[in-house]
């Protein structure tokens, strides 16, 4: 079973996401009141290691396990969907303190409730898929 | 054993985070989790209804079973790796929070007024719950990714799009923080 490291890479996030409390809807409210640097820390050197993997990975021309040179698929250009799309999200994610990767992690640590919360993300999931037509992008 | 038992720092999660994005990078992947919710309703059968979701969804096995590994890992951390969920927050925060309404003095990831099973009765706290849901699948699915797509993957590519993506998070997000939630509480 080749896709069973992608289980085992899924474990390891979510015990990462679980241990480092950004899972937790505490941090997320501290964050958007600035009141921390926690979670910009995360998510900064996050970030700043992932340039640093990219620039790395395309300057050796490093192949995947599948034998394929790594390269990742731009995202179209635009801005309604994104910025838009980006603001509900963002809407969100500060009221159930929780972005997609999290709703399942919380799901893990046991907090039921999160189950709403999941029911709705797949609701919404499904109204962008019905209405997108009708959406700008 | 304590070190692994505490919180982990931020210098510890984003090296961490790294890592799985070049994992599933090495593995020929993205990371990116919010199309789990597409592949999801594909899953249940939306391609008949949305040609949005008219695919095999079965291409997709790798990125359920990394949703399948968070589920787990989280509960491994949650049950084995750790004394308890009092998150420390910053003491502005929590007294900002006593003020609204939401008791900060918890031990748990999550307040009582939102997640507490005994308040799902409540048409009010079921619509935050719901309410929050639609938001982040709907939301996500028009710009297109997460925080681990957007933020983290696109960025990382210095793509423009996720850093407008990102840019809309937190307008979102401050909106929700700075307006909403005392309105709402």
């Amino acid at each position: 079973m080749k896709a069973i490291k992608f289980l085992i890479v899924g474990t390891f996030f979510g015990i990462i996401m679980t241990k480092s409390e950004v899972i937790s809807w505490f941090r997320i409210y501290e964050m958007f009141r600035f009141e921390s640097f926690h979670m910009y820390g995360v998510i900064g050197s996050t970030v700043v290691l992932g340039v640093i993997i990219v620039q790395l990975i395309k300057r050796s021309a490093l192949k995947s396990t599948e034998g394929q040179t790594i390269t990742i698929e731009p995202k179209q250009m635009g801005v309604v969907r994104y910025l838009v799309g980006g603001t509900l999200f963002g809407l969100g994610w500060a009221l159930v303190g929780a972005c997609p990767g999290p709703l399942f992690a919380l799901l893990g640590a046991g907090y039921w409730a999160i189950i709403i919360v999941i029911i709705g993300a797949i609701l919404g999931t499904f109204l962008y898929g019905k209405f997108r037509k009708y959406l700008p992008h | 054993m304590d070190v692994i038992m505490q919180p982990w720092p931020w210098y510890v999660a984003g090296p961490l985070l790294a890592s799985v994005l070049f994992l599933m990078l090495f593995f020929g992947k993205t990371f990116g989790f919010s199309s789990n919710l597409r592949h999801l309703c594909s899953m249940g059968g939306a391609g008949k209804t949305a040609e949005f979701f008219d695919y095999d969804w079965r291409k997709y096995k790798w990125n359920l079973l990394f949703l399948v590994g968070t589920v787990v890992g989280a509960f491994i951390a949650s049950n084995f790796l750790m004394h308890n969920h009092r998150v420390d927050i910053n003491p502005k925060t929590a007294a900002a929070l006593v003020e609204i309404g939401i008791n900060p003095d918890v031990d748990s990831y999550v307040p009582a007024e939102i997640f507490d099973l005994a308040n799902l009765g409540s048409p009010k706290t079921l619509g935050i719950l719901l309410i929050g849901g639609l938001l982040i699948g709907f939301g996500t699915r028009w710009a297109g990714g997460c925080t681990s797509g957007h933020a983290i993957s696109g960025i990382s590519n210095l793509q423009i799009p996720s850093i407008i993506a990102t840019i809309g998070f937190f307008i979102g997000g401050l909106l929700m923080t700075h307006l909403l939630l005392p309105l709402i509480f």
